[in-house]
């Protein structure tokens, strides 16, 4: 893999100089935070659909070939029941209507008893609360395409092995865990296929147990002995902390989520006294951290092929803050067109600096080194096929 | 680099210890093979080694196991993960990561080497172990001698002084076996690595040992030069028992010794053309009738068209590389799995169009993982509940089957503390409490011993005598020999050779059976037909 490759048609000059590599996970997941940020403050549709655009066009240009890579498609499909949804229950329960709206039909009104007077079911559906709905079912699609655009983006897996040292026991639970969730299927379907065998009829309790204690039994099993080969492997070799540091850790980070909790609350909640709102939540976090730190200091591990993190890395995820910083500040001097309203109804306005805001965001997708594409193909023709064992002596 | 004195363990609610006062030395750079019979402590023995017996397995340790100067008394298995290296016998069931890459590096990430130092030696183990073009593939996707063999790499990388390998071949067919002893003993001679293995197919490795330890069984271990340990051990080769029976004094270990060896009992043997191994069934009964099986797995085809004809009372066994399609057509025989085309008559029924009530009572079938058949608690209630699922059939009590088959199976056993063999003695007796004319076996003999591959073809043997045909899948050349009448080889999907044994086996060098190899060109199978000469040569 010496000289970059691109795929026909889809490298650009700049492309074919640069060496294909992934980009560091924790700088598309910045990207994609600072795109979710500066989406939750607008509801602009002409905005949204700007932003919906950015997202598919930098993950067209910029995905790899990993099965992760087509997750996007699934979370647009995601979007689209959400706005579906969205509209359904705003069509079935209407509220405030006003004698302006323009009214498109009306559902038969269903009468609620005296007790419930508070919700309405069917009536006049206007143009209004319809459009109204399907900006707000927009809103959060994209922000569920952009969780889906990182994913699509950053290799998951690695995205795990970027977790602080005192939290690798638990990414690496996550790991090993989905590793071996397809085992568990391919055991059940083994167990169903032989429990035919044996005739396959029986009582339905019978038949759960036929295929449960097996089961189980297999997959206790295998945790023994993936346990075992862990361990004589070196998993934990530097895990010895002293009890006393132990406990200061866990004090620390339950603290710290206590605080993290109370302060969110203080944040959400306008009843709640101000000191209980930011303040408490910035003094959660750093206790969080101070525990965190405190955990991974007795961790001696290192990293196999580390994730660089250089220049491209520094602009994907400035670029996703800048645009999230770029929104919140224009938003105070267009309010109106950053958040229009259908009341009275007109066609929302595309503020420039917004606009361009967003526009920022696009930019990862020349600014990313190109992605690693198919480059199995390249090197085992017969993946997937039973390969003979007589060409892997050759080989 | 290995040494025990005086080691004797004793697993927790035991009385008895498995091994006991165990004094025994294994010298740097030595390939260390450890033989004995099923529950003689191979698996302890292997254990002791890195410490996980008793530090993950519980139990006492009495005595001292050093390891490369270390006792595994102060060292639990982590802290000595970079003075021995452990490949368990499923190599798939150890796998932490999910690439060939992030395998090979995984135990070094948990030693903190320095990233150039890994990178280096992923790059060296990978050329070493030949895995560089699968770099990248996922370790799922891997046949079985190459998941072997990145088994073995991932656990070199942190360059231990000492591998422990338990049965690293039994899962294997005979190419992918070879490939991934021809890399171990690269590593002895090379690396000068020290190298302690268990395996029950000994005559895949004895021509590699230098060094034997013995455990007869009663909880003591002996060690010597392999030769002399071999020629008094409780197991044994065919090469070995057939050097027992000519007498030949040290016991040659490769085929190339023994042949060197053979020039004069060839001579003395040559008037005696050997009776077949396995009387062949003389009935002409049709058991059952298969014509253009077809099996397949959306882009994948498994079985191409394949044509079977089972006479009663004779035994044929299913070989061919692993993939080939053996699993795939006895379970389409069987009519439980997949048939995307062809027809199946056992007993004028196409058991594939019937309940799979009435389908095991026409062909019945042992799968590869015999386990999957048994959730009640005790050997007992699976024997009731086979009795109760075929109530309709006048056979033997499915408890008289099984003793007839093993006897001193106890009835309040757990049937998963059975022994590998007697496991697949019981569900073999479940599934004869049907009565079918046709018996399958998916791979029965992985994990056997010889004792307990013995009595499987005693069995077998008897069962064909009552008429039934019997299919059998199997990588092992010894036991068809010794137990077939004929031999089906399938490679993708088709059959490539069908025919009687004898002439089978010995036409490929991959597929012939030791004794057959030192005495070509007489037309001798196995030990048995020797001794039978031997009989006949006194006689006459």
């Amino acid at each position: 893999m010496s000289a970059p490759q691109t795929t026909p048609g889809r490298g650009t000059g700049l492309d074919a100089r640069r060496v294909p590599r992934e980009l560091h996970p924790v700088a598309w997941w910045l990207w994609a935070i600072g795109l979710i940020v500066a989406v939750n403050r607008t509801t602009n549709p002409l905005l949204l659909l700007l932003t919906l655009s950015v997202l598919g066009f930098v993950v067209a240009s910029r995905r790899g070939s990993a099965p992760w890579a087509r997750a996007f498609r699934y979370y647009l499909m995601l979007a689209g029941f959400v706005i579906v949804l969205r509209l359904l229950f705003r069509t079935v329960f209407p509220s405030g209507v006003t004698p302006t709206d323009h009214i498109l039909f009306r559902l038969p009104r269903i009468p609620t008893p005296s007790w419930y007077r508070g919700v309405q079911i069917g009536g006049p559906v206007t143009l209004e609360a319809t459009l109204s709905a399907s900006v707000d079912g927009l809103r959060l699609g994209t922000m569920l395409c952009c969780i889906g655009a990182a994913n699509a983006l950053a290799n998951p897996k690695r995205a795990l092995r970027v977790l602080p040292g005192a939290l690798y026991e638990l990414g690496m639970a996550v790991a090993v865990a989905v590793t071996l969730a397809p085992q568990l299927i391919e055991s059940v379907q083994r167990v169903a296929r032989a429990r035919r065998l044996r005739g396959g009829a029986g009582r339905r309790v019978h038949a759960l147990r036929s295929i449960v204690v097996p089961v189980l039994a297999d997959a206790l099993e295998r945790a023994l002995m993936l346990a075992a080969a862990m361990d004589s492997r070196g998993y934990g070799r530097s895990g010895d902390a002293s009890p006393r540091a132990r406990r200061v850790t866990g004090g620390l980070m339950l603290a710290g989520l206590i605080g993290l909790c109370l302060g969110a609350y203080g944040l959400l909640d306008a009843t709640v006294p101000r000191v209980l709102g930011a303040p408490v939540l910035l003094a959660g976090a750093a206790v969080c951290c101070a525990g965190l730190a405190l955990g991974g200091r007795r961790v001696r591990r290192t990293r196999y092929r580390p994730d660089p993190w250089r220049g491209p890395e520094w602009t994907v995820a400035l670029c996703g803050i800048a645009s999230a910083v770029l929104l919140y500040v224009s938003a105070g001097y267009s309010a109106a067109a950053v958040d229009p309203t259908f009341y009275p109804l007109r066609f929302p306005p595309l503020p420039a600096l917004p606009a361009i805001a967003i526009l920022i965001a696009a930019i990862p997708a020349l600014a990313a080194p190109p992605p690693i594409r198919s480059r199995r193909h390249t090197t085992a023709p017969d993946a997937g096929t039973e390969p003979s064992p007589r060409t892997e002596l050759v080989a | 680099m290995i040494e025990f004195d005086r080691v004797t363990v004793t697993y927790p609610g035991e009385t008895a210890p498995v091994l006991a006062d165990v004094t025994l030395r294994v010298a740097e750079g030595e390939l260390c093979l450890v033989v004995g019979r099923t529950g003689s402590g191979k698996s302890t023995l292997l254990g002791l080694v890195n410490g996980l017996v008793p530090h993950f397995t519980g139990g006492t340790l009495a005595g001292a196991v050093t390891v490369a100067g270390r006792s595994t008394a102060t060292n639990r298995p982590r802290e000595l993960a970079d003075a021995v290296g452990v490949v368990q016998q499923d190599p798939l069931a150890g796998f932490v990561t999910d690439t060939v890459e992030e395998e090979l590096a995984y135990g070094m990430e948990q030693l903190a080497l320095p990233p150039e130092v890994m990178r280096k030696r992923v790059e060296e183990t990978l050329d070493l172990l030949g895995l560089a073009e699968l770099r990248d593939r996922a370790l799922r996707e891997l046949s079985g001698g190459q998941q072997q063999r990145v088994a073995i790499g991932a656990v070199l990388t942190p360059h231990p002084r000492v591998l422990v390998l338990d049965e690293p071949t039994s899962a294997l067919d005979p190419t992918a076996a070879e490939e991934t002893l021809a890399a171990i003993t690269r590593l002895v001679h090379d690396l000068g690595l020290t190298v302690l293995m268990a395996e029950h197919r000994l005559e895949r490795v004895i021509q590699h040992a230098d060094q034997v330890i013995h455990l007869p069984g009663d909880t003591t271990a002996s060690a010597g030069p392999a030769a002399e340990m071999l020629e008094t051990a409780s197991v044994a080769a065919p090469i070995v028992e057939l050097a027992r029976a000519a007498q030949w004094s040290p016991v040659p270990l490769s085929i190339r010794d023994a042949r060197r060896r053979a020039a004069a009992f060839r001579a003395r043997l040559a008037d005696h053309p050997p009776h077949p191994a396995h009387a062949a069934a003389t009935s002409a009964t049709e058991a059952l009738r298969a014509d253009g099986i077809v099996v397949r797995y959306g882009e994948v085809v498994a079985v191409a068209g394949v044509d079977v004809r089972l006479v009663a009372g004779e035994i044929v066994a299913l070989m061919g590389r692993n993939g080939s399609g053996k699993s795939s057509l006895l379970w389409a025989l069987q009519g439980s799995g997949r048939r995307q085309a062809g027809r199946v008559a056992a007993d004028g029924r196409d058991p594939g169009r019937v309940s799979p009530a009435a389908a095991r009572r026409l062909v019945g079938l042992v799968p590869q993982t015999a386990a999957d058949l048994l959730y009640l608690p005790s050997v007992a209630a699976e024997l009731a509940q086979a009795d109760r699922e075929t109530a309709d059939v006048s056979t033997a009590t499915a408890r008289e089957l099984l003793d007839r088959i093993a006897p001193g199976i106890s009835d309040d056993t757990d049937p998963r503390d059975l022994s590998e063999g007697q496991r697949l003695s019981l569900v073999l007796a479940i599934q004869l409490r049907a009565a079918p004319g046709v018996i399958l076996l998916d791979e029965p003999t992985r994990g056997l011993d010889y004792g307990a591959k013995r009595a499987l073809a005693a069995v077998l043997d008897e069962l064909a005598r009552e008429g039934r045909s019997i299919v059998l899948s199997t990588h092992d050349v010894e036991f068809v020999a010794a137990a077939s009448d004929r031999v089906v080889v399938m490679a993708q999907g088709e059959i490539v050779a069908d025919g009687p044994t004898a002439e089978i086996v010995v036409a490929s060098p991959a597929f012939a059976p030791q004794v057959a190899k030192i005495l070509a060109p007489l037309p001798y199978l196995t030990v048995g037909q020797v001794l039978d000469g031997l009989l006949t040569e006194v006689e006459t």
